[in-house]
């Protein structure tokens, strides 16, 4: 009994781990009738896996059984791979016993297509439900949307789950037509807007009615896999930044795509993925969430890819060089979020220290800011004068000869001698 | 002048009230633990007061909003010997100012007291991450911790939040106290081991009898989780640091 239910979650798990949202955050809900579980609005990672990302939530496939043939995916149909399925009582057994050791926030479920879409998001909606109803279970829990299935199902299940997710897969349909013929974008956004709608509609009809059920608390994210075809990061960038308008969405995430197939259409097996351009990316995002950047500034037709060797907050900033030196004692915040080095955390802390008396050097350090990135691009009370004034790429080689990229194993810089 | 107080928050706030009845210009506070008489310099210690404590604290809530006596709170329990001279400057400075003067990050105290607070966060944090139940025999769900900080009464809540439906303790073994939850509230309990017990993890034989199962299955999980070609075991270690590693189910060997 043991061996076999280990055999399936090594097999399910294995096949899950490609998702890369593992993010608890966001929930809402509370432990009532003395239930088991709580949800934590920042989340918890409780471990890390051996390449450094973070686990919260039991993340697995309901099964690797599926009818479709996506060339990127492990699960695909034509993949001679082991099957497996469990069963809707070793689904809740686990996440509970799980959740009771203070293993995981909750449970990430998944997946494969069998028999048909709405076959399958009603096995889905069958755990979701027996988790919350019958255990009387609190934690978090994060439910594939199944392209197809009717909106009756996934209404349902948006009653029980805290977030819904569908994965846009490639960053363009030029790019899903090349490697998943049978799918389309147009299959991702109907449900993504589906429960967008619905989500709008709950908490339009809160304010008039006060007991109303959560539904998807925690919002919608999506997925793109990097790296096996050939879109810029313009492109990629311009599609996250349109879902995250349209669809309000969470998180897009970027996965760098792992060779999984020796089909000439992709990279080769054993090609490294594309670590550092995924972390450009999230840069990027990160840019565009919370620090007051417009896609369009960061990337553009000038500059459709990002720098490999620095930052995109950096690299605009070089590119802006007509904007800088900012004044700390002075400037907006706004302003003061864009210079490189600063982050969220010291730019309040700036604003509110100033109001006290002009900044110093030695308290811009105190307050967090990474001085020897951000002392080109500022002034302070005590800045020593400068005669002259740098070049953009001047600054750019400044700073790359005193940082060591973890990404760069040999050091590429050009002394410049001018 | 060096004012010696008895390292609890009471005699801390008391410190502080009697600094206010004197007024004997500039005070370092120590804890009688690491005070040390020095040649020339005078020393006073303080007589922990209730009374005079809580006229501090109530005095403080009238100053400060919830987040920042919480990270007083917070630098309090981080026990480290700079820690309370900073409390003491900190509220010293507090009373002294117009409301607000918490926000002036370039004083020395208020930035000392916000990165001890967010250590002492992060710890907390940590332990709401890290801890690992074992079940044992009379179901139990039981857990032995030595944090760098005296974070039990911040992590109190969530966990009888979260885990409302079975009985739990929760260790800390450095401190020698604990909390557990008997499925109506948290109560403080200390625990007589006797001797050669392993405190971290107990014997199977105490164990209930799944445990070995679930342990095992979490390993799996952990492993099949992995992608082998995107290993960084310098990002593994800075999220896990390897002083966590013993608590952890699917880090044992």
């Amino acid at each position: 009994m043991s061996d076999r239910i280990r055999e399936k979650l090594n097999i399910l798990a294995d096949a899950a781990k490609y998702d890369v949202s593992c993010s608890s955050s966001g929930g809402t809900r509370k432990n009532t009738n003395k239930g088991l579980g709580d949800s934590h609005s920042s989340g918890i990672c409780h471990t890390y896996t051996e390449d450094g990302r973070c686990v919260s939530l039991l993340k697995i496939l309901l099964t690797n059984h599926c009818i479709y043939d996506c060339l990127f995916c492990v699960s695909r149909k034509s993949n001679d791979i082991k099957r497996a399925a469990f069963t809707v009582d070793e689904v809740v057994e686990l996440t509970m016993n799980f959740y009771r050791r203070n293993y995981i926030e909750g449970l990430f479920l998944s997946s494969g297509i069998f028999k048909n879409a709405d076959f399958t998001m009603e096995r889905l909606l069958q755990v979701v439900k027996k988790l919350r109803l019958e255990q009387n279970y609190n934690g978090y829990i994060h439910l594939k949307t199944i392209p197809g299935a009717s909106d009756e199902l996934i209404k349902e299940a948006g009653l029980y789950a805290d977030r819904m997710s569908i994965n846009l897969e490639m960053p363009t349909e030029a790019g899903l037509k090349l490697l998943a013929p049978e799918k389309n974008h147009e299959d991702v956004i109907k449900p993504l807007a589906f429960v967008q709608q619905q989500i709008s509609q709950f908490s339009a009809d809160k304010k008039l009615i006060k007991h109303i059920p959560k539904f998807v608390p925690a919002g919608q994210s999506t997925q793109m896999v990097i790296g096996a075809t050939p879109e810029s990061d313009k492109d990629i960038m311009y599609t996250a930044n349109a879902f995250y308008k349209n669809f309000a969405l969470k998180r897009v995430y970027y996965s760098g795509y792992v060779p999984i197939s020796n089909d000439t259409r992709m990279p080769v097996l054993g090609t490294q993925p594309p670590l550092l351009r995924e972390n450009r990316l999230y840069q990027t995002d990160w840019l565009m969430r919370f620090y007051g950047f417009k896609v369009q500034e960061i990337l553009n037709d000038a500059n459709p890819n990002l720098d490999v060797d620095i930052d995109p907050k950096l690299s605009w900033a070089i590119r802006n060089m007509q904007h800088f030196p900012v004044d700390i004692n002075t400037a907006d915040y706004k302003m003061i979020l864009r210079i490189p080095g600063i982050g969220v955390m010291s730019a309040q802390k700036i604003v509110q220290a100033r109001k006290f008396g002009k900044l110093r050097i030695d308290q811009l350090k105190k307050i967090g800011v990474a001085y020897n990135r951000a002392k080109h691009f500022i002034t302070c009370l005590d800045s020593p004068y400068q005669l002259r004034d740098y070049q953009g790429t001047q600054i750019k080689a400044f700073i790359l000869a005193e940082s060591q990229s973890k990404y760069l194993k040999t050091d590429s810089n050009q002394m410049i001698l001018f | 002048m060096t004012y010696i107080f008895d390292n609890s928050l009471q005699g801390l706030l008391t410190s502080v009230f009697e600094w206010f009845e004197r007024k004997p210009g500039k005070v370092v506070l120590k804890s009688a633990e690491i005070f040390q008489p020095e040649a020339f310099v005078e020393s006073f210690t303080v007589i922990t007061d209730a009374e005079k404590a809580d006229r501090v604290w109530n005095g403080l809530e009238k100053k400060l909003k919830k987040d920042w006596l919480r990270k007083f709170y917070c630098s309090y329990l981080s026990e480290i010997p700079e820690a309370y001279n900073h409390l003491f400057q900190f509220s010293i400075y507090i009373f002294q100012n117009p409301i607000g003067a918490e926000s002036n990050y370039g004083n020395e105290h208020v930035i000392a007291l916000s990165k001890y607070a967010k250590s002492v966060e992060r710890e907390k944090h940590r332990m709401e991450a890290f801890i690992r139940f074992q079940k044992t025999g009379d179901g139990i769900f039981y857990a032995g911790i030595d944090p760098d900080f005296n974070v039990l009464p911040l992590i109190s809540n969530h966990f009888k939040n979260r885990y409302a439906d079975q009985q739990w303790v929760i260790y800390d073994l450095k401190r020698k106290y604990g909390l557990h939850y008997n499925l109506t509230a948290v109560e403080e309990i200390t625990i007589s081991f006797s001797h050669g017990v392993n405190k971290q993890n107990p014997a199977p034989v105490l164990m209930d009898e799944g445990e070995a199962l679930y342990a095992t299955l979490w390993k799996d999980y952990f492993k099949s989780a992995n992608i082998v070609a995107r290993k960084n075991t310098k990002l593994h270690v800075q999220h896990v640091p390897k002083r966590y590693w013993k608590y952890l189910t699917e880090k044992a060997i």
